[in-house]
C-alpha cells in the first residue's frame, strides 16, 4: 500500500493503529467476560496462587476477544450495513479481514495453550470449545440461519464463570452450571430488547432476528416467557454454597424488577411505544445489565464476606 | 543534509511496533510469573527420575 492511499482521517486505509487491534477483540464484551470469569474462579472453594488467577483471567479474556476478532472476520458485511457496527476495525477498513482471521485464529491457539499451562485441561478444554462455540456454531451457522440464534449462541457468552470455577477446582459442578444457565438464560430478553428498538439495523443486514421473523408481538411474549424461565434459575443458585445474603437480596430484588419490566414490555403494542421512543423497552435493557452485574458481583461480594469470615 | 519529517502512516506504524513490543514484554513477565508460582506451590517437584535417568545415561554410555 502506498502512502498516496492514506486520507486524513486515517479511515479505509488497511494501515491499522494498535488501538484498532484492540478494537477487533471486543474489549467491552471482553471485559463482561473478565468480570463473571474472576467470579466463578473466586467463588470456588479452592484457593488459587494469585499469579495463577490473575494468568488465567488473562488467557481467559485473549480468548474471548480472540472470538470477538474471529466473529468481526465472519460478519465484515453485515457489520458494514448495520449503524450500531459500521465503525468496526473490519468494516470500517482499518484492519483487513484477513489480518482479522490471523489475529483471531493466532490468539485462539495461544490462549487455550496458556490456559492449558496454567491452569489445566479441563479449563482450557472450556475455553476452546467457548471459541469454537461462539466463532463457529453461533457466527458462521446459526446467526444467519435462524431466529433462536441469540438463544442458543448465548451459551458461548455463558461459558467464562464455568472456566473460571475450573481454573480454581479442575472441574464442573452444580454452582457452576447454574452460573452458566443464568447467563444463558439472560441473553434472550436482552439481546430482544435492544432488537425491539434496533429494528431497522438487522433487517437492513437481513439477520433473521425474532423481531424481523416473526414481528414484535411475539418477540415480546418471549420476553416475558424467557424472563419468567430465568427467575426460577437464578434464585435456584441461592440454594447452593456460593450464595449468601448479599445474593439472596439481589435474586429477590432483581428478579422482581425484571419480571415487571417483562411484564410491561409484553403490554405495549407499537403505536404506543413509537409514540415513546421505546421508553420502556430500553429502560429493560439497562435493567438487563444492571441485573446481570448486581448477581454476579453478590456472588463476588458474598465470596469476600465468606473469606472474611463475616458469614460461613 | 536534512531529515524529512516522518509521515504521519510511519507515526501509526511505530506506534503499532511499540504496543507489540510492549505486549510481547508483559507476555513473557507472565510466563516469567507463572513459573515462579508453580514451581514455589506447595507440593511441586521433578517427575521421579527424571535427573538420574540423565545420570545413567551419563554413566551408561561408558560401558
Amino acid at each position: 500500500m502506498s502512502d498516496a492511499t492514506i486520507n486524513q482521517a486515517g479511515m479505509a486505509t488497511g494501515e491499522a493503529g494498535f488501538g484498532d487491534y484492540f478494537a477487533l477483540l471486543k474489549p467491552r464484551v471482553m471485559s463482561l467476560v473478565v468480570f463473571t470469569a474472576l467470579v466463578g474462579l473466586a467463588a470456588a472453594p479452592v484457593a488459587v496462587h494469585p499469579m495463577v488467577a490473575f494468568a488465567s483471567i488473562l488467557f481467559i479474556a485473549v480468548g474471548g476477544g480472540a472470538s470477538g476478532a474471529l466473529n468481526m472476520w465472519w460478519d465484515a458485511d453485515i457489520d458494514r450495513v448495520m449503524k450500531r457496527t459500521a465503525r468496526r476495525p473490519v468494516p470500517s477498513g482499518k484492519v483487513t479481514a484477513e489480518n482479522a482471521l490471523a489475529v483471531g485464529l493466532t490468539l485462539s491457539v495461544m490462549s487455550v495453550v496458556m490456559l492449558w499451562l496454567a491452569a489445566g485441561a479441563v479449563a482450557a478444554g472450556l475455553l476452546a470449545f467457548t471459541i469454537f462455540f461462539y466463532a463457529v456454531v453461533y457466527t458462521m451457522w446459526l446467526k444467519r440461519s435462524t431466529p433462536q440464534n441469540i438463544v442458543i449462541g448465548g451459551a458461548a457468552g455463558a461459558f467464562p464463570p464455568m472456566i473460571g470455577w475450573a481454573v480454581a477446582t479442575g472441574g464442573v459442578s452444580v454452582e457452576s452450571v447454574l452460573m452458566f444457565a443464568v447467563i444463558f438464560m439472560w441473553t434472550p430478553p436482552h439481546f430482544w430488547a435492544l432488537a425491539l428498538f434496533m429494528k431497522s439495523d438487522y433487517e437492513n443486514a437481513g439477520v433473521p432476528m425474532l423481531t424481523v421473523t416473526h414481528g414484535r408481538k411475539v418477540t415480546r411474549k418471549h420476553i416475558l416467557v424467557y424472563t419468567i424461565l430465568l427467575a426460577p434459575v437464578a434464585l435456584g443458585l441461592c440454594f447452593t454454597s456460593i450464595a449468601g445474603p448479599a445474593y439472596w437480596t439481589a435474586s429477590i430484588v432483581l428478579n422482581a424488577l425484571f419480571l415487571k419490566g417483562a411484564v410491561d414490555v409484553w403490554r405495549r403494542d407499537e403505536p404506543v411505544a413509537e409514540a415513546d421512543h421505546y421508553k420502556v423497552e430500553k429502560s429493560f435493557f439497562k435493567l438487563s445489565l444492571a441485573y446481570l452485574f448486581v448477581h454476579f458481583g453478590a456472588i463476588l461480594l458474598d465470596a469476600t464476606l465468606k473469606s472474611m469470615g463475616v458469614w460461613a | 543534509m536534512s531529515f524529512r519529517e516522518p509521515h504521519e502512516l510511519h507515526k501509526r506504524r511505530g506506534g503499532l511496533n511499540i504496543g507489540v513490543g510492549v505486549v510481547l514484554v508483559l507476555f513473557v513477565a507472565v510466563v516469567f510469573g507463572l513459573t515462579i508460582a508453580k514451581v514455589s506451590t506447595n507440593g511441586f517437584q521433578m517427575k521421579p527420575g527424571a535427573t538420574s535417568g540423565q545420570t545413567q545415561s551419563q554413566t551408561g554410555g561408558g560401558n
